[in-house]
């Protein structure tokens, strides 16, 4: 799964730079993004863009790594032996999307262990769909179908973004956002063809799923204050609801083929614009979600510092471990 | 590839969804080779070998495999870093992958028709082969499962490493795969044993704990059962008493290194002369199978 890589919280970092002599670098960064060009490590930024790309990498990184807890939560059930072996090396894919991301985050001048303290103090964020419960196995269909078909509308327009380490990542990540894309769509397909409980799991699993899907672009265009800066930095390419639509009109005809219906009374094709209109999210919940009072906010983040605190003293044995063989090697070499 | 092609790749897998319902990429099977293997598991039983006997053994690998594939996948999301999230991940998805295939050759040469899912999902506990160190417990304490992989690793892997000559064209397929599979087990294990022993005054205090925990199941490792005896024989089997020196010495030399003691700490005894390979388990184990078995249980005739 993924992130939102929208900003959907958090003041818009858009203060212009202003220090002495750096017009020409400014021109020269103005330009590389103009030109669809990538934005390398070394290369001067504006460090409102390096703030802004510090806190949504961040933001993606610990998603996938928050995003481990939901699913991670049916492995040891999982009710076949194939299901469990999909399901494992899809978490464990998470577990790499994390190291890509924090790798990327940290040629910006962060390190991963500051990263997490501020994910496990919740000064950063992840996306809000991970403070929603895993509660039935269709929540694993429909987790890869929903979730990370939505993950996958707002990450492949990343794979062009103009930072060059989170472009490079985005690539890598997508090709495996889709493969887990299909894998969750087709135990959904294995199981409505099943029992009649495993068809009113599925539906139950598409009711409580599909709202939390749509807010994962983000608040309307209207709200968002950080869009127009990052479209404008090539950090962003596509409004949250150019993609809301885009994540709909997909949806609609797998839904149909599925024989699940959507929650969603408004929901009809519109002819005049062809696309799909369809109702508003409830953004009192969202906002509340984001906030830190979704349904397992508090869960989430518990289980996140728990398992980096019971890590405390392996991680501190690693070191002490190195130290001591950098101490002997070059005790070796004076001898 | 230039961005706009990654952008319209990933775009097409999504909008194809619908019609893929595939086992096409190889990735839905995990693992390479398992395929090749796959096609083994019809293979006959070898003439003068048992079947009874062959689907017993197959029951007594893969069940170790599987059920200490269930505790290191107790890790997830839980691990002391990243790198160590992937890195017991992908161990416990190797074993499970053993795990399926000799299941799978268990149920094909027993011949009452239950694939892989019925032995795993629908057998008690007393019915499950496995070693008692598989079945064993962590509570999510890092140099416990460390010490429990270390030495599970290092035995299975001087099992499957005689196994591939087995005359059993399945055992040996396993045991073929499974020894580089073992072997990166064995090297994570030992590198963090390692750290932990020779690291700080706590983590050498926990290794040390770890290991005297699982010690007493590290004696049925070399028990051989009247299975095992009889297969030994037919070609198929390898008597695991006479993997014991390859063990004590790997053991022992990452203990010297690590600064730690070999425990001293007696054997878990057996009832009646019968242990793991009999059915006889500790209690943890039919709490693992109550969390495994669950979902299965509650829906029968269910597709999943
Ligand atoms: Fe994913
Ligand atoms: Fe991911």
């Amino acid at each position: 799964m993924a992130d939102t890589g929208t900003p959907a919280t958090g003041t818009p970092d858009t203060a212009p730079h202003t220090g002495p002599g750096t017009g020409a670098l400014e021109a020269g960064f103005d330009a590389t993004v103009a030109a669809d060009r990538r934005i390398e490590p070394r290369d001067w930024m504006p460090e409102g863009y390096r703030r802004t790309l510090i806190r949504q990498i961040a933001q993606h990184a610990h998603s996938e790594i928050i995003g481990m807890q939901p699913e991670g939560n049916w492995i040891l059930r999982a009710p076949s032996l194939r299901r469990k072996a999909i399901l494992l090396a899809k978490v464990q894919d998470e577990a790499g999307h994390g190291m890509y991301l924090y790798a990327a985050a940290e040629t910006l001048g962060v390190d991963r262990e500051d990263l997490t303290e501020r994910l496990i103090d919740s000064r950063q964020k992840y996306s809000s769909i991970f403070n929603y419960p895993a509660l039935s196995y269709a929540d694993i269909g429909v987790i890869g179908w929903l979730v990370d078909g939505a993950a996958i509308c707002n990450q492949v327009p990343l794979c062009r973004c103009s930072y060059g380490p989170y472009a490079r990542a985005m690539i890598r990540i997508c090709k495996e956002e889709s493969f887990h894309q299909r894998q969750g769509y087709e135990l959904l397909l294995a199981m409505v063809k099943g029992t009649d409980a495993q068809r009113t799991m599925v539906q139950e699993s598409v009711d409580r799923w599909w709202w939390p899907s749509l807010m994962m672009f983000g608040p309307p265009d209207g709200d968002s204050p950080n869009t127009r800066q990052s479209m404008a930095w090539g950090i962003k390419r596509h409004t949250n609801d150019e993609l809301r639509q885009r994540f709909v009109d997909m949806s609609v005809p797998q839904a149909a083929a599925l024989g699940v219906t959507l929650p969603d009374a408004d929901l009809r094709w519109n002819a005049e614009r062809g696309a799909h209109d369809y109702g508003e999210p409830d953004w009192a919940e969202f906002k509340a979600v984001v906030s830190g009072s979704g349904p397992a906010n508090a869960q989430r983040v518990a289980h996140r510092r728990r398992a980096h605190e019971n890590g405390a003293w392996v991680r501190e044995a690693a070191q002490a471990w190195a130290d001591k063989q950098a101490a002997r090697a070059a005790r070796k070499d004076a001898a | 590839m230039s961005p706009h092609a990654e952008e319209e790749d990933a775009t097409n897998a999504y909008q194809s969804l619908s019609e893929t319902t595939g086992h096409d990429d190889p990735r839905w099977a995990f693992g390479s080779g398992f395929e090749d293997v796959q096609a083994e598991i019809e293979a006959p039983v070898p003439d003068g070998v048992d079947a009874a006997d062959l689907a017993e053994y197959c029951l007594m690998l893969g069940d170790d495999a599987l059920v200490c594939s269930h505790r290191i996948s107790e890790w997830v999301s839980n691990a002391p870093e990243l790198e160590e999230e992937v890195a017991l991940a992908n161990t416990a998805l190797d074993l499970l992958g053993q795990a399926r295939v000799l299941l799978s050759r268990a149920g094909h040469v027993e011949g009452a028709g239950r694939d892989e899912d019925a032995l795993a999902y629908l057998r008690s506990d007393a019915e499950f082969r496995n070693v008692g160190l598989a079945e064993t417990g962590d509570d999510l304490d890092f140099g416990v499962a460390v010490a429990r992989l270390l030495v599970f690793s290092t035995w299975r892997l001087a099992l499957l490493s005689r196994l591939v000559g087995s005359r059993d064209p399945v055992v040996a397929a396993v045991a073929a795969k499974g020894v580089k599979e073992l072997t990166y087990h064995r090297d994570w294990a030992a590198r963090w044993t390692l750290r932990l022993g020779d690291g700080t005054d706590e983590s050498h205090r926990r290794m040390q704990a770890g290991l005297e925990e699982v010690w007493p199941h590290v004696e049925e490792l070399f028990r051989t059962s009247e299975v095992e005896h009889r297969l030994v024989t037919a070609g198929v089997a390898t008597d695991p008493a006479e993997t014991r020196g390859e063990v004590d010495a790997v053991l022992d030399q990452v203990f010297a290194a690590a600064t730690l003691t070999r425990p001293d700490r007696p054997g878990r005894g057996t009832l009646g002369g019968r242990g793991g390979r009999q059915g006889s388990h500790t209690e943890a184990l039919g709490l693992v199978l109550d969390r495994m078995q669950s979902l299965a249980r509650a829906h029968p005739g269910a597709s999943w």
